[in-house]
């Protein structure tokens, strides 16, 4: 792999920018491997990256139905913030943030990482209080955010209307740390850095089956062949119920639409990233100037990939009245992702009774700011075959015991 | 926008007037019963990718609850019926049988 520097830039500029590598091979799948991980989205090849890296198993095939990246990783609005409430929450989240801070140098690969702060709007009492007792937990838990005013917020971010009518701005919390990073760029850091140690991704190459033992998994169909391993991963966010279901298993998650949309670009009106969960909206501006918006989940059971069109215009009026400025901009696109939500709002990393099968799923609305995190974990867990102290926390039993990570007011719909 | 006829008042309302109640046909467990059997009521749901059942609320409109079956990819809503059954109607799963070759129902109630 050569490496990427202002220096290769001119060196390359030399002959017109014929002589870049492809950042990743596209290789035949091979008979066996020690691990597989299904899915080459975000958490996918994190999990890869961090199986090679911090415990040496690299014969490692990363297998994609779609393209790399191109499902939630490529589909959501980039925010990276680590504020939950509870302490399990905040240590995933944390080290996620601080994964991101470094992970332009680590991976040699711009991802963009922007640590521009972000404001979630206390917009009624009842959330004034939440965040209010958020930053308390974090301030116990060592992480760094304030409750702020509403003059601080006007101070911060210049454009909102801090005394609408229906919703006024009451404070906010604020992560100074927080911000967003280029989502598609951190899918093709790390798929860059798999490829260089050899590890296998193949793309358009969907898991039709899984193959099991009674000692355990053996394998999976795939659309290329079947492909033997020792260790199975599955991170496939929205479509995990989909994939559980080969292996006999079922989760206790449900897949909804969540969707997004940006306006035209304009010149740059906001610098931090403002999320507003009371109106279901939040919003940022991306590097080429348009405003990124994030709106609600549909309230059913959505395969789809692209979401209730009354949400756009839900989010988009809420949004309107905190942001009036914005009220004649034009919206350019619009998508929708799969989302697999758990009923405490909090993730699972976890093993399965099948011995050797892991999954990885239930990132709901907000998977993109633990990429990182996840992928550690999930390396972790799969190496030891049991979940380490981060993702102990996580595992499928806590359903059944009743031990939720209750992250439903902290991460709330704007995740 | 999502149509459905709502069984009870024969209204056919936009999703905005109707709240989704999730899957329906579950068997419920109380006190006593089994810590699997609760765990899967409480939290295992079938989300499947295609044909669905599931609770609506005519919330906006009669205040009704009744049942819908929806394909969770093309949106296609094959039928609603009320809420006062255990199962489909069987002329429904027969109708979307024809459409869907390859479909039959799962009575999941008997199983795991």
């Amino acid at each position: 792999m050569s490496r990427y520097s202002a220096f290769a830039i001119a060196a390359k500029a030399l002959n017109r920018h014929t002589g870049w590598d492809r950042a990743w091979a596209s290789p035949e799948p091979r008979r066996r491997y020690d691990v597989v991980i299904v899915g080459a989205g975000g958490h996918g090849l994190a999990t890869a990256y961090y199986l090679g890296k911090n415990h040496n198993i690299r014969d490692v095939a990363i297998l994609e139905k779609g393209w790399l990246g191109g499902g939630n990783t490529g589909r959501n609005t980039t925010i990276v913030r680590s504020g939950y409430l509870q302490d399990d929450s905040v240590a995933i989240y944390e080290l996620s943030r601080r994964l991101y801070e470094t992970m332009s140098q680590d991976l040699n690969f711009n991802v963009m990482f922007s640590p521009r702060g972000l404001m979630m709007l206390a917009q009624t009492h009842h959330e004034a209080r939440g965040y209010k007792r958020t930053v308390n937990a974090n301030s116990l838990q060592g992480l760094a955010t304030e409750f702020i005013g509403p003059r601080r917020v006007k101070e911060l971010c210049p454009i909102i209307e801090i005394s609408g009518p229906r919703f006024p701005v009451l404070g906010a919390f604020w992560q100074a740390r927080g911000g967003t990073a280029r989502h598609d760029a951190v899918a093709w850091a790390y798929a860059r850095a798999c490829s260089d140690m050899g590890m296998h991704i193949i793309q358009r190459c969907a898991v039709t089956g899984i193959r099991r033992g009674a000692d355990g998994v053996r394998g999976v169909e795939t659309e290329k062949g079947p492909i033997d391993c020792e260790k199975l991963g599955v991170v496939v966010a929205g479509h995990s119920g989909i994939v559980a279901e080969m292996a006999g298993l079922r989760l206790p998650i449900e897949s909804v639409a969540l969707q997004a949309l940006v306006s035209e670009p304009v010149k740059p009106c906001l610098d931090v990233v403002v999320m507003a969960n009371t109106v279901h909206g939040y919003i940022s501006q991306s590097d080429k100037g348009e405003l990124v918006i994030g709106g609600g989940t549909d309230g059913f059971n959505n395969y789809s990939q692209r979401g209730s069109f009354h949400h756009v215009e839900e989010t988009v009026r809420a949004l309107v009245e905190t942001f009036p400025i914005i009220s004649r901009l034009k919206m350019l696109r619009q998508w929708g992702g799969i989302v697999d939500m758990t009923g405490d709002r909090s993730p699972i990393i976890s093993g399965t009774p099948v011995r050797n099968l892991f999954f990885n799923c239930g990132w709901g609305t907000g998977g993109f700011k633990a990429i990182p995190g996840s992928g550690w974990a999930m390396a972790e867990l799969m190496a030891k075959g049991e979940p380490g102290s981060l993702a102990a926390p996580f595992g499928l039993e806590r359903f059944r015991e009743g031990r939720f990570i209750d992250e439903s007011v902290a991460a709330g719909v704007a995740h | 926008m999502l149509k459905l006829r709502c069984p009870n008042c024969g209204f056919v309302s936009d999703e905005t007037e109707l709240v989704n109640g999730g899957e329906a046909h579950l068997k419920r467990f109380g006190p006593g019963s089994a810590d699997e059997d609760f765990e899967a009521y409480l939290f295992m749901r079938k989300n499947p990718m295609g044909v669905h059942f599931e609770r609506w609320l005519h919330s906006y409109g009669c205040g009704k609850w009744f049942h819908a079956a929806r394909c969770t990819i093309t949106q296609e809503v094959f039928g609603t019926y009320s809420a006062q059954v255990s199962r489909p109607p069987s002329e429904l799963i027969a109708e979307i049988s024809e459409k869907r070759p390859g479909w039959s129902y799962r009575d999941w109630s008997g199983e795991d």
